[in-house]
Parts: C-alpha cells; sequence; structure tokens
C-alpha cells in the first residue's frame, strides 16, 4: 500500500510536470513551426534559440495586471478558467506511457492509474472541459464571448459523438477498452491503424474540432469574434485557458498514439514487450512513446498553419452530415467483418486478421476518397465548359 | 475506509442536489446539478460499477448538462427569475410535502433488500473477472434483456422524430 502511494505520488509529480514543461515548450514550437512554414525566423532573441521565451511568456502572464469586466459574473469568471484547465491536465492519467519500470521495491507500471474503464475516463472527463469555455463565454457578459461559447458547446457536443464512435472500432477489435490492455494486443501483432485506418481517420478529424484547433477552431475565431469565449480575460486566467488547450493536444496526440499506433511499443521488434522489465527498457519506450506523441503535435502545427477556417456551418454540416453517418456505416461493416473473421474464420487478433482487415480499409477508403472527392479536386473545382 | 468516502460523496450529493433546487439562477442550478452527477458517479465507483461511473460522467455531465446549459444560455434565461413557491402559505404547504415525503421514505430505509435483486457477495467481482469491465454491462444488456433494450431504444427514437416534428411545422 505504502509502496503503491508513494510511487502514484512520484509518477503524479512527474507526469504534471513533464506535461506543464511539455506544453510550454509546444507553444514555443508552434510559433516557431509557423515562422518556417511563413519563412520568417521566429521568436529567438530569449536564450539560445529561443528556448527561454515560454519562460519569459509565463513571467509577464503572471506579472499583468488582471481585469475584471464590472458586469461579470464573479464566481462563474473565476472559475471558469479552473475548469478548463483541470479536465485537461486529469486526462492524461490513464495513458500508459512506457514499459514497466523494475525498482528496488517492485515493479511499477509507467501509467498514472491503469483504471478498468480505460480510455472511456479519457472521453468522459475530456468532455467536461467544455464547462470552462461555455461558463467563461456567459459569465462574461460580453457578446462575442456569448458566442464564442455558444459555438464550442454545440461544435463540442456534435463531435465528441464522432469521436466516441470512432473508438466503438477499436473497442471492437481489442474487445477491451484497458489501455494497457490495447498496446498488449497491438504489440502481439500490427498496429490497429492498419486494421483501422477510416476509424483513425475519423478520430483524427474529430480530435482537431474536439481540441479547438484550425481548422475548427470557430469559438475563438478572432476574425469575427475577437478572441471568442476568452475576450475578457487576462494575464494568468487567460494563460489557463491557452495551457488546457495545449494539454488537450498533448492528451490528444498521446491517445492517438495509444489508440492506432501501438504506445509506447518499439515496431519490428519484441525486445520491448517480453522479457524482464528493465530500466533501459523503460527509457527506450519512453523515448520512442514521445517521438509518436512528438509527430501527432507537430501533425496539428502543421495543420493549424496550412488550412483556412472552416464556416460555421460547413462546420455543423461535416460532423453530422459527413462523419456521424459514415462513422456508423463504418462500425457496422467493421463489426460484420469481425465476425466473419473471428467466429466464422476462428481467428485471433493476429496479422492476418490484421492484413484482412487493412484490405478491407483500403476498399473503403478509396470509395471514401472517390465519393468526398466527386469530380472536384483531381479534376479542378472550376466546372468543365461545355464542348 | 469505504464507508467514510461514502459519508464524503453522499453529503456532497445531497448538498449539491439541495442548491440546485434553491438557486434562483438557472446558471447556478445546473452546476450544482452537475456536482451532483459527480458525486453520485462516485457512489458508483463506490459499488465497483465504474463503467456506470464512466457513462454517468460521459453522458449526462458531459452532453446532457452542456445542452442544458447551451440553451439556457441561447434562450437568455441565466438572470435570477422569481421563485417558484409564492408567500408564506406556500412555503408551509412546501414544508408539510416535503416532511410527508420524509415520512413515507423512513419504512424503505429499513425494509430488507428484496432477495430477487440481490447477488451472493463476489459475482459481480468474478463476473468482471471474467468478462472485463465493459462486458459485465454488455452480456446482460445484449443478451438477456435484449427486448427490453430494444424497446426503450425504440422509445427513445420516437421521441426524438416527436420532438422535430413539433420543432419543425413544415418539414
Amino acid at each position: 500500500m505504502t509502496f503503491f502511494l508513494v510511487s502514484s505520488a512520484i509518477k503524479v509529480f512527474v507526469v504534471f510536470n513533464l506535461i506543464m514543461v511539455g506544453v510550454a515548450l509546444l507553444t514555443l514550437l508552434e510559433r516557431r513551426v509557423c515562422a518556417w512554414m511563413q519563412d520568417r525566423l521566429g521568436p529567438n532573441r530569449v536564450g539560445p534559440q529561443g528556448i527561454l521565451q515560454p519562460a519569459a511568456d509565463g513571467l509577464k502572464n503572471f506579472l499583468k495586471e488582471e481585469t475584471s469586466p464590472a458586469m461579470a459574473d464573479k464566481t462563474l469568471f473565476t472559475l471558469a478558467p479552473i475548469v478548463s484547465f483541470v479536465p485537461a491536465l486529469l486526462t492524461f492519467g490513464v495513458i500508459p506511457f512506457a514499459a514497466p519500470l523494475p525498482t528496488r521495491w517492485g515493479v511499477v507500471p509507467m501509467v498514472v492509474a491503469d483504471l478498468p474503464v480505460g480510455f472511456l475516463y479519457i472521453l468522459a472527463i475530456s468532455s467536461l472541459g467544455v464547462y470552462g469555455i461555455v461558463l467563461a463565454g456567459w459569465s462574461s457578459n460580453n457578446k462575442y464571448a456569448l458566442l464564442g461559447g455558444l459555438r464550442a458547446s454545440a461544435q463540442m457536443i456534435s463531435y465528441e459523438i464522432a469521436l466516441g464512435m470512432s473508438t466503438v472500432a477499436v473497442i471492437l477489435l481489442a474487445g477491451n477498452v484497458t489501455l494497457s490492455q490495447v498496446i498488449a494486443q497491438q504489440q502481439q501483432a500490427l498496429w490497429f491503424v492498419i486494421p483501422l485506418t477510416v476509424a483513425f481517420l475519423i478520430f483524427f478529424i474529430s480530435a482537431l474540432a474536439e481540441t479547438n484547433r484550425l481548422p475548427f477552431d470557430l469559438p475563438e475565431a478572432e476574425g469575427e469574434l475577437i478572441a471568442g469565449y476568452h475576450t475578457e480575460y487576462s494575464s494568468m486566467k487567460f494563460s489557463m485557458f491557452y495551457i488546457a488547450e495545449y494539454s488537450n493536444m498533448v492528451t490528444a496526440s498521446a491517445l492517438m498514439a495509444t489508440l492506432f499506433f501501438g504506445g509506447w511499443d518499439i515496431p519490428f521488434t519484441s525486445w520491448d514487450s517480453t522479457g524482464d522489465p528493465s530500466l533501459v527498457k523503460t527509457l527506450a519506450t519512453l523515448a520512442v512513446f514521445g517521438l509518436k506523441t512528438f509527430v501527432f503535435l507537430f501533425t496539428y502545427i502543421w495543420v493549424r498553419w496550412t488550412l483556412p477556417r472552416f464556416r460555421y456551418d460547413q462546420l455543423m454540416a461535416l460532423g453530422w452530415k459527413v462523419l456521424l453517418p459514415l462513422v456508423l456505416l463504418y462500425i457496422t461493416l467493421l463489426a460484420v467483418a469481425i465476425w466473419f473473421v473471428r467466429i466464422r474464420l476462428g481467428w485471433d487478433y493476429g496479422p492476418g486478421m490484421a492484413w484482412v482487415l487493412g484490405g478491407l480499409n483500403l476498399v473503403l477508403l478509396i470509395v471514401l476518397a472517390w465519393w468526398l472527392d466527386r469530380g472536384r479536386i483531381v479534376s479542378g473545382s472550376v466546372p468543365q465548359e461545355a464542348a | 475506509m469505504t464507508l467514510t468516502v461514502f459519508w464524503i460523496f453522499g453529503v456532497i450529493a445531497m448538498g449539491s442536489g439541495l442548491l440546485c433546487i434553491t438557486r434562483k439562477n438557472p446558471i447556478a442550478s445546473a452546476l450544482w446539478l452537475v456536482v451532483t452527477l459527480f458525486a453520485l458517479a462516485a457512489l458508483f465507483v463506490l459499488l465497483d460499477a465504474q463503467f456506470i461511473a464512466v457513462l454517468q460522467v460521459l453522458v449526462y455531465a458531459g452532453a446532457i448538462m452542456v445542452l442544458f446549459l447551451f440553451v439556457i444560455m441561447l434562450l437568455n434565461l441565466g438572470r435570477p427569475g422569481p421563485t417558484d413557491i409564492k408567500g408564506p402559505l406556500g412555503l408551509l404547504g412546501a414544508t408539510v410535502l416535503a416532511g410527508a415525503l420524509l415520512l413515507l421514505l423512513r419504512p424503505l430505509g429499513q425494509a430488507p433488500l428484496p432477495a430477487e435483486i440481490q447477488l451472493p457477495p463476489g459475482t459481480v467481482a468474478a463476473l468482471q473477472q471474467q468478462r472485463g469491465m465493459v462486458g459485465a454491462v454488455a452480456t446482460p444488456l445484449f443478451d438477456t434483456y435484449l427486448v427490453p433494450f430494444e424497446i426503450a431504444s425504440v422509445l427513445l427514437l420516437t421521441a426524438i422524430v416527436g420532438a422535430v416534428v413539433l420543432a419543425k411545422r413544415k418539414l
């Protein structure tokens, strides 16, 4: 019991600090990558290559004057950043980030809490983040903030459905919701991205919308809403919304790596998952997990500085009229395929089953791309002139 | 330990439930209801029903209450309105009715649990060990009680269609 408590406390401390430092560096990364993509230099003055810029920004936010709108609802106005911040940090707790670490007192699993309900916990807690945004929008007593809050609640509810449904595909294949079990299954054979490619795509798009990132950052669309729900916020309260957004990004990236890309699994070798746990394995798998998460974080930034923002009706139409029917159809097809392979052919999850499902996904992807295109992208958006 | 945790969350659930029905501001009311739902989820965890607890947070706190807030904000009802209890006579009536309800609930606390809903100790733990946390709920739902479950789904579908028809006069 004491061992469990002490190791958990240490893990909580380490994970919390890693996320906070990661988020700080991520803000710098975003600005540098943006600058790089726009052929600029970006912040490079504070410390070598601007590495201390996040610290300077943090200090600035602490020292800035805290404004409080006269007509705002004081309690909710203060509560909103907290409500946004806490769920964003809670969600990382169930994600396993490395192979178990052996210590003198026993083996420590490298996850803060390996809950039996697994990623359902992440879906549940991350669905609470919207309260912060809604309350911020409402309590500011500002019509732009209110519009931002309204948009956020509608958008996050809509895309949560597609997000949850795409994880149903993982449940169907893995037969389990515990993340450590999901990783163990992927270690035996192929990563789930091959048998579940379409689910991964839907998950990725929905995760962009859930974290309010471009091209779905309608709640804070600066061109029309000033800054949306955090228009009235300043100093550290504003900063907390910012940290919440970035730590949601970290969690979403880590979740994508875990559900579809094998978590801390090192590809093409079973050295990391078999045999006795050792310190080298823990460090190596931690590095691989970090790399996978980083790839998705980079993709987030890449998408942000590449695509323009959707219109609000386009956003809603994509969520309800494209993603939701698509994911329902996909789950039905996938359930039939899994039933056929598992019950009729009697296969367990292994390379054979993964490749069969991968082939099915490839066919579905081609059909999907053909349907989404409908003679627009490949043949150009300008209508062909009649001959 | 378990008893202490039960009391903590029980008191939170009762307290926030009371605050939910006594606040005049609809937004505050809705938020206190969210706190109640959380405390109930914690009580579900104490009963070894983590799956139900997560669903409680996911569906009620995460989706339904957000829609509640959405509607309150959209209709701009967020300012304190007049109270429902009108005058001292209404207050007296409410107190009498609440007392009567508590009296009616008293025998329920002392009555033994019916044998039909009591499982031998350890059954749920064994089932969860065998089928997993989600499977323990899924098997009865989609196997033993499939027909009632489907009927409930059709009922919900009817409600949705009805709501759409009422909201959109001409389709």
